[in-house]
């Protein structure tokens, strides 16, 4: 087994919310005892919908906010032993919003050149050299440098900002919806981008999405979150033709799907909406919305438990299949 | 597409006017506004020898009202770049870290806010005595909490921005993200501000000097020349109304100057010099 | 005279005013909506999709104006309504749901009520009664203790809960035609799947056509009897919506199809490199002359550069504008 590029050990990430006086201080748990790891070369769906901790999640994964438990470790060392540069230089991220994501202010050059100075890239032509070559990669013209983001579509501008995440030549690059904000026509393009600069770079990615389409295509593996936890793990083809539990099956019975050519029916839909992080539901936090649910679930929080190597879900029906 | 339009235009050419006389008074004037004073000239209304008219002692009202546009110019740009030193540096550094800094600017702020910034001016004027260097502190440290809003609530609508957040990730520092990728893109707002500011100084030194606490007699500042004048504003009227004239039309252009910079610094506007 | 379609657009043409040349944002846009049908009308940003219902609503605002074309409701052309006989359409008899429904409520007032105003509005009822009927509005839009959210202000609603009380705003004088634009779009996957049920569901016990409004083939594809497809301003195709994935005439409506990873694709055929369309969708002020999908389309010829494509009908109440379409 390789080596693991990414581990996460029972990651938390909580947040104190509200204040003293007004209706008091609750616990949002956005992250609660997160572990999974990523291979190198390896590319990790991460699914969930809004308040499922996927973008928390990422943030704890590059440094960005510190783990209220657990642990994160990058090439086998731990995030807090290491340089805050270091860590830059081994995973970044893909944005979601092509227009927020770049400064209005930098030409393509000053976003792309600037990162290379502060990681100690001095040498001007070292500096022009490796700009030039991202840029052919991501598929721009070597003019497009001195333009600024207002004069590139939106597909350009997500060009640029993968070019960006990539100029430091990192090994895991975080995807946060890289596609969903792009128009439907432009999506297949930077889709293909991404999957030829996985293998050209021997990148790593996690690859947080809502769409199953554009996860199953891209995924090795895929990780499901619900409010705060992995609710089942395992390779693509366990998650997509055999899923056990019973909100990744609402997710897949969600899916507008004319030909009916999915594995799950549509009696597997989900109920109600999705509840608040900051007062889960007790015991499994799906239930209220769950047409498998018994006693058990209101009682008792299933744990991830293995169904195949590899494969695991959280829920007392686990072994149930369709 | 021409943004800004005709205030922008007028404002500008206003502002360029004044700059013009304060930087030519030398050659522009016609006699010196302090040593030419002749009483035998002596509160002569406007007309073809003294264009303004004279005052009291016989000085030119035309030629000192050039030379109080330096004083009055300089008290309205330096103390307003001192007051904008002060109120983004705060600003930027409260919206971007927040927590505990960020409790002790806005507090800070609030309170400048609360107490009228020309009384507290008049109370350091008071320490410091009357003069130029001690007008540029009195306004210059007084009215930084506008910029200090609009720097911090700026940043604060920006810190969530994608490139930002991808700065931090790509090892930036907290500074050098500070004043390459936040300051930038909040800069318009803060000159808006800072050219209203200019005005709003200008206005304060004239009431300072009304007030006696600002520039000395016999040096001219449109304030000090309205200061004087008040005597004999029955009697004599040019004395007041062409310094006053003065102080209204550089006010009026540099406040239709924010207006159009406001409009064509508008982050929606697109149309970029490259 | 049952035959009559519910809602008639003839030749819709909507003007861009810009600063110096008038646009067309929309032209020879036609289509029929038959009375209880679901009729969908899907593009990307830009093409012109949602400014058409604007415009069957009488809601466009300048810049935006009705050039020429005729939208006829009923048997009754409303192109040239007044704003005040608009205003007494929409409502009773033609229903509207947004993609933002934080937007479209009034923050200001308890969603009970803005159910019941369109009671007392449209049908004279008394406030009492209007209150009674909006609670049983929100029973069948499914919230969970209607007695009780009457109440609730707007902000004290989840997002889903939010699109439901519009559908029950939409759905209260029981209209004629529901227009929903991007209903589910800000909606996360599994509350827009019920909402979706929802809606057609109501619509059909109503008798309510649909005119559904997205960027989401597949999503209009399983709600709607037919599909039009929209491209830079133009209808370039409408066909049954089984046939318009099966069977794709248009080489843009074929590059969306395919473009797309669908679900099961890769367990069935193993992983393919997508197929793209190339370029980029083209702004109002730059549309390329002949087919608008000339720079993009892999069939281009010479035609299509210089002619625009006309309408050819297909079968089964289907066509296509495209000079080498199939």
């Amino acid at each position: 087994m390789a080596e693991s590029l990414l581990q996460l050990d029972d990651l938390a990430v909580h947040f104190k919310v509200g204040s003293t006086f007004a209706g008091g201080i609750h616990t949002l748990k956005a992250v609660d005892g997160v572990t999974i790891d990523v291979k190198p070369g390896e590319c990790l769906g991460l699914v969930g919908e809004s308040g499922c901790g996927k973008s928390t999640l990422a943030l704890a994964i590059m440094g960005l906010i510190p783990p209220t438990r657990g642990h994160v470790a990058l090439d086998g060392r731990d995030l807090s032993e290491r340089e805050r540069l270091e860590t830059a230089r081994t995973v970044q991220m893909v944005f979601q919003d092509p227009y927020a994501s770049l400064n209005p202010r930098q030409t393509v050059r000053r976003t792309l050149a600037d990162p290379l100075r502060i990681h100690g890239v001095t040498d001007k032509a070292e500096v022009e050299a490796r700009v030039a070559d991202m840029l052919a990669r991501v598929g721009l013209r070597p003019e497009h440098a001195d333009r600024y983001p207002h004069e590139f579509s939106g597909g350009q501008r997500q060009r640029i900002g993968i070019a960006r995440a990539l100029i430091l030549k990192p090994k895991l690059v975080i995807c946060d919806e890289p596609v969903s904000a792009l128009d439907v026509s432009i999506r297949a393009q930077i889709i293909n981008l991404l999957l030829e600069l996985k293998d050209e770079l021997g990148l790593a990615y996690i690859m947080i999405s809502h769409d199953l389409g554009v996860v199953e295509h891209v995924s090795d593996r895929v990780a499901v979150m619900y409010l705060g936890r992995i609710v089942e793990q395992g390779g693509w083809q366990e998650i997509f033709e055999d899923p056990r539990h019973p909100y990744t099956r609402a997710l897949i019975a969600a899916i507008p799907d004319p030909f009916q050519r999915a594995a799950v029916p549509a009696r597997a839909k989900a109920k109600g909406e999705i509840a608040s992080a900051l007062a889960p539901p007790p015991g499994c936090h799906f239930h209220p919305r769950c047409p498998l649910k018994a006693d058990i679930c209101v009682s008792q929080d299933p744990p991830l438990e293995a169904i195949a190597a590899g494969h695991r879900a959280a829920c007392h029906f686990r072994d149930r299949s369709g | 597409m021409r943004k800004g339009g005709l205030s922008l235009w007028v404002g500008g050419g206003l502002v360029a006017l004044a700059l013009a006389v304060a930087i030519f008074a030398p050659l522009i004037a016609l006699t010196d506004p302090v040593m030419g004073a002749n009483l035998m000239n002596a509160e002569i209304p406007p007309g073809l020898e003294f264009p303004f008219g004279t005052d009291a002692q016989g000085r030119d009202i035309y030629s000192r009202i050039c030379y109080g546009a330096r004083i009055s110019l300089t008290v309205g740009i330096v103390s307003q770049i001192l007051n904008s030193l002060i109120g983004v540096t705060l600003g930027l550094t409260a919206g971007y870290w927040g927590g505990l800094w960020d409790d002790l600017v806005s507090g800070l702020t609030n309170l400048m806010l609360a107490i009228p910034s020309l009384i507290f001016a008049l109370a350091i004027m008071a320490i410091l005595g009357p003069g130029l260097v001690s007008l540029l502190i009195a306004l210059g440290l007084t009215s930084w909490s506008y910029s200090c809003r609009i720097a911090r609530a700026q940043v604060l609508s920006l810190k969530s921005q994608g490139y930002i957040q991808a700065a931090r990730i790509l090892g930036y520092g907290d500074l050098r993200i500070m004043f390459t990728q936040v300051l930038p893109n909040i800069l318009g707002p803060l000159i808006v501000i800072a050219t209203l500011g200019m005005g709003g100084a200008i206005l304060a030194e004239a009431a300072l000097s009304f007030l006696g606490l600002g520039i000395r007699p016999p040096f001219p500042s449109w304030g000090s020349m309205l200061s004087e004048a008040r005597d004999q504003i029955n009697t004599a009227p040019w004395l007041s109304v062409f310094p006053g004239l003065a102080i209204f039309l550089t006010v009026l252009g540099l406040n239709l100057l924010g207006d159009g910079l406001r409009d064509i610094l508008d982050p929606q506007s697109t149309t970029r010099r490259t | 005279m049952t035959t009559d379609p519910l809602l008639k657009v003839d030749g819709l043409r909507i003007a861009l005013s810009g600063s110096k040349t008038t646009y067309n944002a929309v032209e020879e846009v036609s289509f029929d909506i038959g009375r209880g049908e679901a009729f969908g009308l899907v593009g990307e940003s830009g093409c012109g999709k949602s400014i058409t219902a604007l415009a069957v609503m009488g809601l466009l605002k300048r810049p935006l104006s009705l050039g020429g074309g005729r939208i006829v409701l009923d048997g009754e052309e409303i192109q040239d309504a007044s704003p005040a006989e608009m205003r007494e359409l929409r409502g009773s008899r033609i229903g509207m749901i947004f993609q933002e429904p934080m937007t479209a409520l009034n923050p200001l007032s308890p969603v009970g009520r803005q159910i019941a105003e369109m009671f007392v509005l449209h049908q004279k009822a008394g406030w009492s009664e209007a209150m009674d009927r909006a609670e049983e509005a929100l029973r069948q839009v499914r919230v969970p203790s209607p007695e009780r959210r009457i109440k609730d202000y707007p902000h004290q609603l989840s997002g889903g809960m939010r699109q439901r009380v519009m559908i029950a705003i939409a759905l209260a004088c029981s209209p004629e035609l529901l227009i929903a634009d991007e209903p589910t779009t800000a909606l996360d996957v599994t509350v827009q799947a019920e909402i979706i049920d929802l809606m057609a569901e109501l619509c059909a016990a109503k008798g309510t056509a649909i005119l559904m409004i997205s960027h989401d083939l597949g999503l209009v594809a399983n709600m709607c009897k037919r599909v039009a497809v929209m491209y830079a301003g133009r209808i370039v195709e409408a066909q049954p919506a089984e046939a318009i994935f099966a069977d794709p005439q248009h080489p843009y409506t074929q590059g969306l199809v395919s473009s797309l990873p669908r679900l099961g694709e890769r367990s069935r055929r193993g992983r393919q490199r997508l197929r793209e369309i190339s370029g980029v969708v083209p702004s109002i002020q730059a549309y390329p002359p002949g087919c608008r999908f000339n720079p993009r389309c892999p069939r281009a010829t010479d035609v299509c550069l210089s002619v625009p494509p006309d309408i050819t009908p297909l079968p089964a109440d289907s066509l296509v504008r495209c000079h080498h379409h199939g």
